[in-house]
């Protein structure tokens, strides 16, 4: 019986022991799929922080909360008949800021030619419904190809087009109030009321010497600016500008009156070939612009274009404008360009071209250029 | 006073429409792809190589560590962001059997370049493939004052169908 007992006491006591041991390995078990739950949450919760930080940080521009820097710049070497310079012809930097999703400011500094600083836009732009947004301060007129986007990678050839310098005074900025929406699928609409134009009769009435560039512009009067768009089509851009401007030198020569600009162009692209297209003219009334011919002010250009690689792409241009072409003598300017840009990075151009005026312009020669956006 | 009437005749039509922005919501677009009955997210974490190559595609490291995407059979269905020129666009893209079958701005947030988002500029990547060199199959023309949008859902459009391969092992 003594034996008996023992035997059931270590009986129970090796069974009690043998049961105890898987017990002891359950718990276990839970304990390290709990750490192992516990270990995957912390490290989604780790990942979803950082995926979080590291949002919206690339772009064109660096974002830093709601606040973007950015800018672009160009370096030309010109070997023309009339010149032989190296110019750092524009460092630009912008500087954005959104103060809610609806309400942002924008604001570019253009420092010209290495010395010069100039206020190319200042302007607050309010989301007024979900098509629709109105801007004010100073702003691009809403005009040609270059105008509004004029960053060096965006275009060919190493200086901007003589049309959208001589007829359409790219960079033209005004102080004003304007407001621009979607019509439907691929129309829209810009229309602007800003600070106009000052021309004289010392510079001959050309439009280009008549920027005020915002600083205490003389506002007597007003410009009206509207634009229709067209982008219907992929790789397609159809756009017209009207322009009319009470008095051309703001009341100051009682010979001079009223202006109207007009200006269309089209920007045509199927694959690697690109067509751009320019006219513009402008209508100045009074018999002072008609007594030097200024009154007729017209240009226009036709650019095909054509991307060999993705990196590499080569131009020709054709470009004709002429600031008095009311008089009766032939004053026109010809210009033929040719030339090719390589992009080493999608935001880094160097660029080379050849030009040759025809007409009242004598220049010729060759331009290299770098230019950059960020 | 008389000068400043037409242009505050414009802003009194204009201000009577809705907010901007959001012309989906993610969840909306997943639920609309699967006929209302989604499978359970997925999430595909990137490896040194993947990074590697999907910076060639971006031009920049991915900003996450790991992606996010819903697979029924052969399809795989990713929502992803890219900057155009300051801010990040939403996209849906749709990867079946790995060719694109359709891509929609879900959120647009730039203030130019939205004409991205119309079904006329989208349908030109329905079909494509990845070839070999991680580029498109095909040129998509792009639309003038909305480059750096363009450019935003090209590499959107080539991260998901990348992407779509490494789900399918």
């Amino acid at each position: 019986m003594k034996l008996d007992k023992a035997l059931l006491a270590s009986i129970t006591l090796a069974s009690s022991t043998l049961f105890a041991a898987p017990a002891m390995a359950a718990d276990d078990k839970d304990a390290i799929w709990s750490a192992i739950k516990s270990l995957e949450e912390k490290v989604e919760m780790t990942a979803d922080a950082m995926d979080s930080d590291s949002a919206g940080k690339h772009g064109h521009g660096t974002s830093s909360g709601k606040t973007t820097i950015g800018g672009y710049g160009e370096m030309h070497y010109n070997n023309l008949d009339s010149k032989k310079e190296v110019d750092f012809h524009r460092s630009v930097l912008f500087l954005g800021h959104e103060f809610s999703n609806k309400t942002r400011f924008f604001m570019e500094w253009d420092l010209e030619h290495a010395g010069t600083m100039e206020l190319e836009q200042s302007f607050l732009e309010f989301d007024i419904s979900d098509k629709t947004s109105v801007k004010t301060g100073v702003v691009l007129i809403p005009v040609g190809i270059i105008n509004e986007t004029h960053e060096p990678p965006t275009f060919y050839g190493v200086e901007r087009n003589p049309v959208e310098n001589k007829i359409i005074p790219t960079t033209w900025r005004e102080g004003g109030v304007g407001i621009s929406g979607e019509l439907a699928e691929g129309w829209s609409y810009d229309a602007y009321l800003t600070s106009g134009l000052e021309t004289s009769s010392g510079d001959g009435y050309a439009v280009r010497d008549g920027r005020q560039h915002v600083i205490k512009a003389v506002a007597e009067d007003l410009a009206y600016t509207g634009r229709i768009k067209w982008v219907g089509m992929p790789g397609v851009e159809i756009a017209a500008t009207y322009q009319r401007q009470g008095d051309m030198t703001q009341g100051a020569d009682a010979t001079a009156g009223a202006a109207s600009l007009i200006e269309t162009h089209a920007v045509i692209t199927r694959g690697a070939t690109t067509l751009k297209a320019l006219y513009a003219a402008w209508d100045l009334d009074g018999s002072g612009p008609e007594s030097n011919g200024s009154n007729e002010q017209n240009g226009w250009y036709i650019e095909p274009s054509y991307k060999v690689t993705p990196k590499f792409g080569i131009f020709a241009r054709y470009n004709e404008w002429d600031n008095t072409a009311g008089s009766a003598t032939d004053s026109k300017y010809k210009q033929t360009d040719v030339g090719a840009n390589y992009w080493p990075e999608e935001n880094v151009v160097v660029k080379l071209d050849i030009m040759d005026q025809g007409g009242k312009g004598t220049d010729s020669g060759f331009n290299l250029g770098v230019g950059f956006q960020f | 006073m008389k000068s400043l009437a037409p242009l505050i005749l414009l802003l009194a039509a204009a201000t009577n429409t809705l907010a901007r922005d959001v012309y989906q919501s993610p969840s909306d677009f997943i639920s609309e792809v699967f006929a209302n009955n989604p499978p359970k997210a997925s999430l595909m974490w990137l490896n040194r190589a993947m990074k590697q190559e999907l910076t060639e595609i971006l031009g920049h490291r991915p900003n996450a560590l790991r992606v996010r995407y819903w697979k029924k059979k052969l399809k795989t269905v990713w929502i992803l962001d890219e900057i155009g020129k300051e801010h990040p666009i939403t996209t849906g893209i749709i990867v079946d059997q790995g060719k694109i079958q359709a891509i929609k701005v879900l959120i647009y947030r730039e203030s130019r370049g939205y004409e991205v988002r119309h079904p006329f500029f989208t349908e030109q990547f329905n079909g494509a493939r990845l070839q070999e060199d991680a580029q498109l199959d095909r040129s998509i023309d792009g639309i003038s004052g909305a480059t750096l949008s363009v450019r935003a859902l090209k590499k959107m459009a080539r991260m998901a169908l990348y992407l779509d391969k490494h789900s399918n092992p």
